[in-house]
């Protein structure tokens, strides 16, 4: 269980990049959705240790982790999949399978992972993550890490953007089979109704604080009403109807 | 053969033990082996020190490994190779130089080694460069090497010096004919105050010739590298050559590429780019549970590769 207590960031700057946020993530899926800039990449970023926060705590299965490095964290049971993952000219995708799989493992199932996000491993286990691999390509490799990593929390910071021509089903199916061996909680930043409505619990973070917290049922169903009534003032006001 | 020979073997030709096929050991400055084939001739050279290596036409699926161990400190050791590679002939080539001075004075290897490959010959020539021990006297190496390619002749050089040499000067002339091809992937870690200089120059006289320059270095400490190419079409050809570098802790890498087109159909590119680590890039190994010290070596290990 991950608890997250009067969390705040602020940037070097000094603008309140979030604000006093509490919350805690013991269901299957947790989805963070919002406004662009309202902290959702942020807030994930403190959790796994890319950003230190200026005040709060974090506590990891009743652990304090929040001071601890992003290495501590990640042995302790944290993985983060990036929304831009980076490239490593030189190493290769078998290389960063098997790390995420943990250094002491020798046989690694490249193939299992590498399928269940849609790639063959026939030709991808010895491309380097380089260049030569697009960004839809990159981010599945990202997603078969944590596949890897098989932690007890994980986060994707928005999963599917750039997966273009593979099916959001089989991007639920990978986060079902991973719940099913880490009986953890996963954490996604969405903006996708799709993936909302697989969420036990979803959250909303808007200029830096979590406005609403709740169920599917209770928020998704006021989440497609803003919406939609967003867009019904927007076309009303070129003249348009929904 | 002593611990010292035997390790210096598997660090610069990957050998446990004399290989078999065509070979000639030096150890010390003095000839310590040799072995020829029906097909591979290796004949001393009368007038300077070294070897020629004959390659007949057609000779395939043969490999020659020509180490060349240093274990005495104070040595220096000057050697002219030069390889003669009969038409259609495909063959790999392992030459390899390893220093062990554990004494106080510079030991030093400079090879000079010249290729010409016939119509169509076709070689993979590896060269591995080492240096250990734990004396004050400085370990240098420099490697010179001379390419002529025939008409459709086509030659890989692989080239890398990961450890342990403190000053190289490496020089690289090669002259491609028409439908020729040099593909030469250097690898380079520099570390403490090492200094290493890379050098080439490749002439693309034919039609249809290529070259294509790769490098890849990492200058950690205090250590200084520079890269220096120039790659001139005479002809219509196709050149490339790319310099990779990451600089760590105080290190510096200059790189100097220089394209020259003689001609309106040379097709001529340069890619450079050096730098430290990303932060992006050491965040993503650590989230997989690397510590930053594991997370770089992983990364460097990778890029050199």
């Amino acid at each position: 269980m991950l608890e997250i207590k009067n969390l705040s960031y602020r940037a070097d700057d000094g603008a309140e990049i979030l604000q006093d946020v509490d919350l805690t993530v013991r269901e299957r899926f947790v989805a963070i959705t919002g406004p662009n800039g309202g902290g959702k990449s942020t807030l994930t970023k403190l959790i796994a240790g890319l950003y230190q926060p200026t005040e709060g705590q974090i506590l990891l299965d009743g652990v304090d982790i929040t001071h601890m490095s992003i290495t501590e964290r990640a042995r302790l049971g944290v993985s983060y999949a990036f929304q831009q993952p980076v490239r490593l000219k030189g190493l290769k995708v078998s290389d960063m399978l098997r790390l995420a799989a943990g250094k002491d493992k020798k046989n690694v199932d490249y193939c299992g992972y590498l399928s269940e996000v849609g790639l063959c491993a026939k030709d991808y286990i010895n491309r380097e993550i380089n260049a030569t691999l697009s960004g839809g390509e990159l981010k599945r490799i990202e997603i078969a890490m944590a596949l890897a990593r098989s932690t007890k929390l994980t986060i994707f910071d928005e999963p599917e953007a750039g997966i273009d021509l593979w099916s959001f089903q089989s991007l639920i199916h990978v986060f079902e089979k991973m719940h099913e061996e880490t009986q953890g909680s996963i954490i996604i930043i969405s903006h996708q109704e799709r993936i909302l409505n697989i969420a036990d619990k979803i959250v909303v973070l808007r200029d830096g604080r979590l406005v609403q917290d709740g169920t599917r049922d209770e928020v998704l169903p006021g989440l497609l009403g803003t919406t939609r009534e967003a867009c019904n003032v927007l076309l009303g006001k070129m003249g348009g109807t929904a | 053969m002593d611990e010292i020979t035997l390790k210096m073997l598997k660090e610069v030709a990957d050998l446990d033990a004399l290989p078999t096929g065509a070979y000639n050991l030096r150890e010390n400055g003095k000839a310590a082996g040799r072995n020829t084939t029906a097909n591979i001739d290796i004949v001393t050279k009368k007038d300077e020190p070294g070897i020629d290596i004959i390659v007949k036409p057609g000779t395939k699926n043969e490999s020659v490994h020509i180490p060349v161990i240093i274990s005495q400190t104070g040595l220096k050791d000057l050697v002219y190779n030069d390889f003669y590679i009969g038409e259609d002939a495909d063959v790999v080539i392992v030459a390899g130089c390893g220093i062990h001075n554990c004494g106080g004075s510079l030991s030093q290897h400079d090879g000079i080694h010249t290729f010409h490959l016939a119509k169509n010959a076709k070689i993979r020539y590896i060269e591995k460069h080492y240096g250990e021990g734990d004396g004050t006297g400085r370990r240098v190496m420099n490697p010179s090497t001379v390419i002529y390619l025939e008409e459709g002749a086509s030659m890989t050089m692989e080239t890398t010096q990961i450890a342990g040499i403190d000053d190289t000067i490496r020089l690289t002339r090669a002259e491609v004919k028409a439908g020729g091809s040099l593909v030469v992937k250097e690898k380079i870690m520099t570390t403490g105050d090492q200094y290493a200089r890379t050098d080439f120059v490749v002439d693309l006289n034919g039609e249809g010739s290529s070259a294509n320059l790769i490098s890849r270095s990492v200058a950690k400490d205090n250590s200084r590298q520079a890269f220096v190419s120039d790659i001139r079409g005479n002809a219509p050809c196709a050149g490339h050559s790319e310099c990779d570098a990451i600089i760590m802790d105080n290190g510096s890498v200059s790189a100097s590429p220089k394209l020259t087109a003689n001609n309106i159909d040379a097709a001529l590119i340069h890619e450079a780019a050096i730098g430290k680590i990303a932060g992006e890039q050491l965040e993503k190994m650590m989230t997989l549970g690397l510590t930053e010290a594991e997370a770089e070596e992983q990364i460097v290990n990778g890029f050199l590769s």
